[in-house]
């Protein structure tokens, strides 16, 4: 009965029982041939939401996006139409819009994708969202490494601005909005919104105390919104058919669709749009999407929300512990709470399969954090480099069982004790890993020559599997 | 003494024209990046005075900001920067090994440089590309889905472009 189960899940990969019923309203075009140009996306019907919005007061484009219930893209998933409401509209001073494309939270490519293939989307969405703010200088902060894409986007604003969609005067109705590229240099921790201004501001990246918040106190201290790159993309199809339609999509309040980076031990690693009605089971084993994992092997865990959610064993990850298919939503993924959950965090969706280490991932995953920590906290600054030096500790078949118990107590005092949110992103994977992988841990205490020479594998996680029904 | 060309100096013009009046401060780090690559792939501490000399700013602001983002080299590197990422994903899917096998095809370690000078590793935190890994950065772009057949091929490109 186990073992037929298992057969069944892993035979999925191959089944054409699913099927992609997922609406696509932002990659829909990405595979027309020439559409990262104006000429071609224009054709397609692009620009119309600027057309549109152009012609409304900028406090009824907040309403549609407020009634579309989209919700922060990045990875905390704020309602984005309330963030938006927040923004302080004192008399003469400039407000700004900022697009956060400093994706690199581990797992996470969507935004390069949507940037590389449909950079026209962002423009259009950042005219848009910068008429309904009142932003007449709009930036994108691009995280330094994707040079590449900055030549692609610049290539983008010019020609939005060759064709009057973005510049002086936009459409002749008296808007004038410029748009820039503004490079970052390796630093994850611009991604969060605070550092990320001062990091605009040519300064080192250390997040500020809220409050105040950007709303009020952003760039250069005036009133600022900072959205993700998808989030502002998203803009472009609640403009077109309107915030109640886009709602219609998706369920509860996961509403429209999201964009998921799918990687680690899969067959088809990419970028998914999803409506957020399908299984986490139909979106790894389905040909629509992951493809399943590759050589046959079993699925021992995944990290459902870009690395600094918890990793779940399969168990969980397939089923909530009530029993429950577990959906790709934000409830669903959540369902549970940090003791049998996760997070849809930013869709950065890693999967390991059976011969992985969680150990040796987990130790990865730390060191990124202590490399990232900007140093400005001392809970974060010592604790990350404290956790990956435990981790390899044990990795290296060097640990003790009091080191777990120290790691789970150094976590604990890192959560909830920083500026930012980053020391949580870091606390959590470690957390999760003795949480749900306690016993991997001590196995590798326990045989420190074997845990050299193999993994500890499935174990009772593949048991754990064939349970669920 | 360092010094931008006049179509470079345009460039810098450029870019603090992006801000308001009295914020060029922010074309600090589009200005280090600009320096690294026009004086020889790394920002020595004369490059940084001469940005800081620009934006009308203190020598100490710009080396606080070199000194915290990682795609600035403070000491100079090869001609040529291999930088591979070896975060999770890239991890899962076989980045120590290619690693390990750059390090012993160019025989040297993490964050060395060939004595011809030719070449320089390093290992780096997510690239953001988690889904063509393993993957590095060579300059302005991504070499994705590495193998050893490729990693030679690449060495080979890098040679043969001297």
């Amino acid at each position: 009965m186990r073992s037929s189960k298992n057969a069944e899940i892993n035979n999925k990969k191959t089944s054409k029982a699913y099927s992609n019923m997922a609406k696509k309203v932002l990659l829909e075009k990405a595979h027309v041939e020439g559409i990262r140009y104006y000429d071609v996306y224009r054709r397609e019907g692009g620009y119309r939401s600027v057309e549109k919005a152009l012609k409304m007061e900028p406090a009824a484009i907040v309403e549609e996006v407020k009634k579309s219930g989209l919700r922060g893209r990045g990875g905390a998933g704020f309602p984005t139409g309330m963030k938006w409401s927040f923004l302080a509209k004192p008399e003469g001073v400039p407000r700004y819009l900022v697009c956060n494309a400093d994706e690199s939270e581990p797992g996470t490519f969507k935004d390069r994708y949507l940037m590389e293939f449909l950079p026209h989307l962002l423009i259009e969405g950042l005219v848009v969202s910068s008429y309904a703010l009142g932003s007449n200088r709009t930036y994108i902060y691009i995280r330094g490494e994707y040079a590449w894409i900055v030549e692609i986007l610049e290539q983008a604003i010019a020609e939005a601005k060759q064709n009057g969609f973005l510049g002086k005067n936009i459409l002749g109705t008296g808007f004038d909005c410029e748009i820039y590229v503004q490079r970052g240099a390796g630093a994850y921790i611009c991604g969060e919104e605070t550092a990320l201004i001062e990091s605009l501001e040519g300064k080192r990246g250390n997040p500020r105390i809220k409050p105040p918040f950007p709303a009020i106190k952003g760039l250069w201290d005036c009133p600022t919104v900072v959205n993700n790159v998808e989030t502002l993309a998203a803009i472009v199809p609640i403009m077109n058919m309107g915030g109640e339609e886009y709602a219609k999509i998706g369920v509860g309040r996961s509403t429209g669709t999201k964009l998921l980076s799918a990687c680690g031990n899969i067959n088809k690693p990419g970028v998914y749009e999803i409506d957020m009605t399908i299984s986490v089971e139909e979106f790894i084993f389905s040909d629509e999407y992951c493809g399943g994992i590759p050589n046959g092997k079993k699925l021992k865990a995944c990290i459902p929300g870009g690395s600094s959610v918890p990793i779940l064993p399969a168990n969980l990850l397939l089923k909530t512990a009530k029993g429950e298919t577990r959906y790709m939503s934000y409830e669903s993924l959540s369902d549970g709470g940090f003791a049998t959950g996760s997070m849809m965090g930013s869709g950065g969706f890693i999967v390991l399969d059976e011969d992985q280490c969680i150990v040796r991932h987990t130790m990865s995953l730390a060191r990124f954090y202590r490399h990232e920590s900007c140093g400005q906290c001392s809970p974060c600054r010592e604790g990350t480099g404290w956790m990956e030096k435990i981790l390899n500790k044990i990795e290296s078949g060097k640990g003790s069982m009091s080191d777990i118990d120290l790691l789970w107590d150094i976590q604990r005092k890192i959560e909830g004790n920083t500026i930012c949110p980053l020391g949580d992103a870091a606390a959590w994977p470690v957390a999760a890993a003795i949480r749900h992988f306690r016993d991997e841990f001590e196995w590798h205490v326990n045989n420190p020559e074997l845990s050299q020479k193999q993994n500890y594998g499935l174990a009772n996680y593949a048991n754990e599997l064939s349970i669920v029904s | 003494m360092v010094k931008f060309s006049e179509n470079k100096l345009q460039e810098v013009q450029t870019i603090i024209n992006r801000y308001p009046e009295g914020k060029q401060k922010s074309a600090l780090i589009p200005l280090l990046h600009m320096a690294q690559e026009e004086f020889g792939g790394w920002l020595s501490p004369e490059s940084m005075d001469y940005v800081a000399s620009i934006l009308g700013i203190e020598p100490i602001e710009a080396y606080e900001v070199a000194t915290f983002y990682s795609m600035y080299n403070l000491q100079p590197v090869g001609k040529h920067l291999f930088e591979v990422c070896h975060t999770g994903p890239c991890m899962l899917n076989g980045s120590d090994k290619i690693i390990n096998y750059i390090k012993t095809k160019l025989n040297i370690g993490v964050g060395d440089t060939t004595e011809d000078g030719m070449f320089t590793l390093k290992t780096v935190e997510c690239l953001g590309a988690c889904g063509y890994a393993p993957l590095m950065q060579l300059g302005k772009h991504y070499r994705e889905h590495l193998t050893e057949e490729k990693v030679d091929a690449i060495i080979e490109e890098c040679r043969n472009k001297q």
